[in-house]
């Protein structure tokens, strides 16, 4: 019963990286861009927030520095597809290896460093709760604010104005450019929205759940993460879904482990990764059901035509 | 007020110029960033652009690793042209590795006594059989599932990775390596002849310089590539004429498979002579900027593909002379095909100097 709500609680832990940056990335594609740099800025803010959270040793300053991070990235990645209409999938693709180098250039200094004490978390009264209280309400704060995040896009999305002119950017770029909205800077708002939380978790990764820095920590979590979003059809509480799926099936090889089943380890690190394939073939596998769902401008570049 | 102009067409000057412009602003980015790091920025370019042309050992080293480079790029090529997003490559080159590699394993443990010229190329060839059947994955779920080949092909990396680690930390360990993850070193008849005595550099080189050209006939000079092309450009039109969209799916993935097999057991049985966890240095990524600097095309490949392979060697040299962190050649890729991005909006567009336009007084 306690390892349940401790494999629970590990699969929310695991999951909550995923969650932040699939509802980045969720944001994105809601209003027509693509960033196949997840994985470049997940890297830099990861090494941003571990190098913010050494020399300061404040948590919450690390997410800031890795959001900050994020958003720079983001930003010099809009401007280039939205202004310079080049290509979204070479220029995420160069986020990406940009990312990585850089990350690994900056992270030279901090491979083998430690953080401070690890603090434990416990929300009064509810931890005390039996298997509950293991299970849910021991996470870190973020954890919890990944989840109100997801409400919260939720709530902005489908019962907002301002997530109406969003999706509808998403949707149809011309249209909303004819009624006056200033496409490109909502897109560029959405795009550094994106890199912002992609940030956050990417310094959750090596700050919280690792805690150390080593080159290419997130280990392909942003391409999980990018995977996640035609897995929740564009929905809010689906990418929550999907990603504490994906956390519990990384949580999955190490308590298999621990169980003693006879699998060479190499194979249970293939799971996350086999699991993204499958998923996607079996969402994908209806062209209707993706295109119904799909922002339909979706990865193509808008000029307008004032 | 600078403003970018639509050009009436795109400028075929500019799509050969931008790729020497993104190179320079990298070149300035470059001597900023050692000047910041406290290195003399000449000394530091010279580690990239001029050590490893002066000797013939810095020569063959830069041809030995542009290589790989080079064939994963042009195989690439043939995949961005067909508008399909394979970003597998580093996969497809470690299971090339690992069949190709494992064919020379086998021949090793069981002592099977043949001739070089016949035992090379099986093994060359089982990696080029090895990089098809991992890019053909992606072409099924593509194919009969849909699913995005962008991710697919990037998560079977990992795979790959994964597998690669299970054999030679596992079945394939070389059990009087010392408990190190590697394989025998295999028997000569498997290996690649050298090109050049005294120097790493293998007949692989040769082979490389002889598929530029057959890729340049295939994607220029022949009905199926200019169906393949087309398909790309204008997927309506390659529909009105009949061109199938699945066969160019999978002709793309299986030939840039077969390519970054290719590479993968030249890797293997050229200058590593075993497998070891670490059989690709990031060649397939690589290869991706290779394959943009190079303007999606064989011969620009080429060239690309030498001009990244001094950059990974002036990574290197800048570590044992300058003590710089290695990494920093992943710095200067990123930016360069990130510059590259930047740069190419000037084929389409052209910068106009207008005049901020008078307002009338208030």
């Amino acid at each position: 019963m306690n390892e349940i709500a401790l494999l629970i609680a590990a699969t929310i832990a695991a999951g909550t990286p995923l969650v932040l940056a699939g509802l980045g990335l969720l944001i994105n594609e809601k209003a027509g861009v693509l960033n196949l740099g997840a994985e470049g800025m997940m890297l830099v803010a990861a090494i941003a927030g571990f190098a913010a959270a050494f020399h300061s040793g404040n948590q919450w300053i690390a997410f800031g520095a890795g959001a900050a991070a994020g958003m720079i990235l983001a930003a010099g990645f809009g401007v280039l597809v939205i202004w310079l209409n080049t290509n979204q999938y070479a220029t995420g693709l160069a986020l990406s290896l940009f990312g990585f180098g850089f990350s690994a250039f900056v992270g030279v200094e901090y491979v083998g460093k430690k953080l401070g004490e690890h603090v434990q978390y416990a929300v009064p009264f509810l931890a005390d709760l039996p298997f509950l209280g293991p299970a849910l309400f021991k996470q870190h704060p973020l954890a919890y604010v990944a989840m109100a995040l997801a409400a919260a896009l939720a709530w902005f999305l489908y019962r907002s104005r301002q997530g109406l002119v969003l999706r509808s950017i998403g949707e149809s770029p011309d249209s909303a450019h004819s009624l006056g909205y200033g496409v490109r800077w909502i897109r560029l708002a959405a795009v550094v929205a994106g890199g912002a939380l992609c940030g956050v978790a990417g310094a959750f990764l090596s700050v919280v759940y690792a805690p150390l820095w080593v080159e290419g920590l997130t280990a392909g979590r942003g391409w999980i993460a990018l995977a996640l979003t035609p897995f929740a059809t564009w929905r809010p509480a689906r990418v929550l879904l999907g990603a504490y799926l994906f956390g519990g099936v990384t949580m999955l090889q190490f308590s298999l482990q621990g169980a003693g089943v006879q699998i060479a380890s190499q194979f249970l690190s293939m799971l996350p990764y086999l699991a993204t394939i499958v998923v996607l073939a079996l969402i994908s596998r209806n062209p209707a059901w993706i295109r119904i769902n799909m922002p339909a401008s979706l990865g193509k570049p808008f000029h307008p035509s004032s | 007020m600078l403003r970018l102009e639509a050009r009436p067409q795109p400028s075929r000057a500019m799509s050969l110029a931008s790729p020497l412009l993104a190179l320079a602003l990298t070149v300035v980015i470059a001597a900023i960033l050692f000047v910041v790091l406290g290195k003399d920025p000449l000394r530091g370019l010279s580690m990239f652009f001029v050590e490893p042309l002066r000797t013939v050992r810095g020569l063959t080293e830069v041809a030995l690793k542009a290589t790989p480079l080079v064939l994963c790029a042009i195989g690439l090529a043939v995949c961005y042209r067909a508008n399909v997003w394979n970003i597998g490559a580093e996969g497809q080159f470690l299971l090339g590795a690992i069949v190709g590699g494992g064919v020379a394993l086998y021949v090793t443990t069981h002592g099977i006594a043949a001739p070089q010229w016949a035992m090379t190329p099986v093994v060359l060839a089982a990696g080029v059989l090895g990089g098809m059947a991992w890019a053909s994955i992606t072409a099924l779920l593509r194919d009969r599932f849909n699913a995005n080949e962008i991710l697919v092909s990037l998560m079977l990396v990992y795979v790959a990775q994964q597998l690669l680690n299970w054999l030679v930390f596992g079945p394939w360990k070389d059990p009087a390596g010392f408990n190190f993850p590697q394989t025998k070193t295999f028997v000569a008849s498997t290996l690649l002849p050298n090109l050049v005595p005294q120097s790493r550099l293998h007949v692989g080189f040769a082979l490389m310089l002889v598929l530029v050209g057959v890729f340049w006939a295939f994607l220029f000079r022949s009905w199926r590539g200019f169906q393949l092309q087309v398909g790309g450009l204008a997927p309506d039109a390659a529909r009105y004429a009949g061109f199938s969209s699945r066969t160019a799916l999978w002709t793309a993935l299986l030939v840039s498979g077969g390519m970054a097999g290719l590479a993968g057991a030249m890797e293997a049985a050229g200058p590593l002579r075993q497998l070891t966890p670490h059989v690709s240095t990031g060649y397939g990524f690589t290869a991706i900027i290779v394959c943009f600097v190079g303007r999606l095309h064989p011969v620009g490949c080429l060239f690309a593909g030498i001009l990244l392979s001094m950059f990974l060697i002036g990574g290197e040299l800048g570590q044992s002379r300058l003590g710089l962190p290695n990494a920093l050649t992943g710095v200067f890729q990123g930016l360069l095909l990130f510059l590259l991005l930047a740069c190419d909006t000037l084929i389409h567009y052209r910068v106009r100097w207008h005049p901020a336009p008078r307002r009338a007084a208030a």
